[in-house]
């Protein structure tokens, strides 16, 4: 195996909520560039893992390191250096698009000519340049996802994290979303998706399996499959589902 | 400080953006400014009176006709008998009864004393109080003028003569004294549900998950959100004065600098508490609801109707801490008496204390993380 370089490594990460233990010691590391997986059944418990790592939510115990800086320790500077896509669509419906980019890339500090090349990039490379002074409310799901997509990245970040991204998304639109996620990669940036769709899951160059708060299983999707010993991840994921039972 | 700017820009573009909004911000002042100012009196005008004359001389149509000839009074018709007049006033009719004895007349010339009664509803007891005063001196105007018909050639000059002169406002007018207090009733209930309801509607769609992976800083996301408002609000009080000067007359006789100079600080207490509660609330009706709260009992006890000075011990200790009694106070000090800053420099500092502990507790308490 080639050296390769982390940009996320968690140790001993715990969160609980009360009584509940949302993330029961995770322990993994995800390499430059890469495109991660992470999967399981419950979204919740999904979204946590996620929500620490962007600095949202503080770990119970245990640490992680996001792009060089202890999330609880420096979230200010984890959240300069990454992207972040929420489960829930929360661009500014009452904005055009032209106006969100222009508001996140200047919070992002990024100067104006950046902000006014980027859009016109990712405009283009969407086909949606006649969308650009549409306000958000008027466009449908699947465009306002690969525009969410687009200004999670607008900054160049180091690591993107896509919350169940492809979410009530048609298959093509699901499809070209995944060629924008290998785009992206492409350019060095790491992406770090949780997804329940297991066909996604075969996109992803390494994944995990939670349940239950735990991660039971980490690899690329071949060797899962191969450790189980089946043909798809689907039978991966009910596998693993069906041994905890 | 970019970054704040770029702040600004979102902020005016929804604000303006807001169809619903818009209306709100600037026409709903205007109208509670001129219905306020002119319904919230405590003047009594047109008290209703029936009258029960027995006698039905001369001399007591003279008395009912100086009540009916007075603003204060508006005949409300003849009883014949004490239970008709009783009626009158248990179906709220009429507000008070004048009972002429029979022979008032007769009396008056040959004993040179008669009795008439007045009876006054007095559920509402200030309101009562002033009525029966207004009679009484209708009353007694009529005791002179019979004693100076009677005794032509005595003068009846009083010894001691009281020359009153009322200052500020001279010509004892409700809306005067009103006016300065209902413009600032207008930029705190604009100011306080603008603030208040803007950050936990973030919070309710969702985009303030998007704003908080964000490298901002909490002051800078807090002053983002403040200035749009603090903006709207002074302009609703350049509509409000630009009312109180052409409408009601009334001309700010102080330095009109040093009341906006006031004004933003004190915007800045009411955008900051708003702000506030978005922070500890998750809907905008739970946000809704304690602006409520808290605006009802500021503008009960901010002295706008009823003096402070009247209040009990521990209400007035309450009243300390209502940043609307400050600025209803220096508001009128400005507006009609033409104070300059060193008359009100106590209650200006407090204000600001107050404007910069909620400041930094509304940025305190607004957390980045869930």
């Amino acid at each position: 195996m080639k050296q390769r370089e982390e940009i996320i490594s968690v140790e001993n990460l715990v969160k609980k909520f009360g009584r509940f233990t949302a993330n029961d010691r995770l322990n993994f590391s995800v390499g430059k560039g890469e495109i991660f997986g992470f999967l399981g059944a419950n979204g919740a418990v999904k979204t946590t893992a996620i929500k620490i790592l962007s600095g949202l939510s503080k770990p119970t115990s245990g640490k992680a390191v996001v792009a060089g800086f202890d999330v609880s320790r420096h979230p200010d500077k984890v959240k300069k250096n990454i992207g972040y896509m929420s489960q829930r669509f929360s661009l500014y419906e009452d904005m055009t698009v032209k106006e969100n980019f222009r508001f996140y890339g200047g919070i992002y500090g990024m100067r104006r000519k950046e902000i006014r090349d980027r859009t016109a990039f990712f405009l283009k490379n969407l086909g949606m340049q006649s969308f650009e002074n549409m306000l958000l409310k008027k466009i449908p799901l699947g465009w306002k996802q690969k525009l969410a997509f687009s200004v999670a990245i607008l900054h160049n970040p180091r690591i993107v994290f896509l919350d169940e991204p492809t979410g009530g998304v048609d298959p093509i639109t699901r499809r070209q979303f995944w060629e924008l996620i290998y785009e992206t990669a492409a350019q060095g940036t790491t992406v770090f998706v949780t997804t329940h769709y297991m066909d996604e899951a075969e996109y992803c160059e390494r994944v995990s399996i939670m349940s239950e708060g735990r991660i039971e299983a980490i690899g690329t999707p071949a060797q899962l499959k191969e450790k189980f010993k089946v043909s798809t991840m689907d039978e991966v994921f009910l596998k693993i589902a069906r041994y905890k039972e | 400080m970019r970054t704040v700017l770029y702040i600004l820009q979102k902020e005016f573009i929804q604000v303006f953006r807001d169809k619903a909004m818009l209306p709100i911000i600037f026409i709903v002042p205007v109208m509670q400014l001129l219905v306020l100012s002119y319904t919230a009196t405590f003047e009594i005008k047109n008290t209703r009176f029936v009258v029960l004359d027995h006698d039905k001389s001369v001399l007591s149509k003279k008395l009912v006709s100086k009540f009916r000839g007075s603003s204060f009074f508006s005949f409300a018709g003849d009883a014949t008998n004490y239970e008709e007049a009783e009626q009158a006033i248990k179906k709220n009719q009429t507000d008070q009864i004048l009972i002429i004895e029979p022979d008032f007349e007769k009396k008056l010339n040959q004993e040179k004393s008669a009795k008439v009664q007045v009876v006054t509803n007095a559920i509402n007891g200030s309101a009562a109080s002033l009525m029966y005063a207004y009679a009484a001196s209708i009353v007694s105007d009529f005791n002179r003028e019979i004693i100076v018909e009677q005794t032509p050639l005595k003068n009846l000059g009083l010894p001691i003569r009281v020359r009153s002169s009322y200052w500020y406002n001279p010509e004892l007018n409700y809306i005067t004294f009103m006016v300065p207090g209902i413009l600032v009733l207008l930029v705190t209930i604009i100011g306080m549900f603008l603030s208040g309801m803007n950050l936990v509607k973030e919070k309710e769609i969702g985009t303030i998950e998007q704003i908080n992976v964000t490298p901002i800083k909490k002051h800078q996301f807090i002053i983002g959100k403040l200035i749009p408002f603090w903006v709207i609000a002074n302009v609703d009080l350049v509509i409000g004065l630009l009312l109180a000067r052409f409408v009601f007359n009334i001309p700010v006789a102080g330095n009109i600098f040093l009341l906006f100079f006031v004004a933003s600080i004190y915007l800045v207490v009411v955008l900051s508490f708003g702000l506030f509660i978005s922070t500890l609330t998750n809907t905008m009706q739970q946000s809704m609801f304690i602006s409520w709260f808290f605006l009802v009992v500021f503008i009960l006890m901010s002295g706008l109707f009823t003096p402070v000075e009247s209040m009990p011990g521990w209400a007035q200790v309450i009243v300390k801490f209502n940043p609307v009694s400050y600025f209803i106070r220096i508001n009128r000090m400005i507006m009609l008496k033409g104070s300059g800053f060193t008359d009100f420099q106590n209650d200006f500092w407090i204000l600001t204390a107050y404007a910069a502990a909620m400041f930094i507790f509304s940025t305190a308490r607004y957390r980045k993380t869930v």
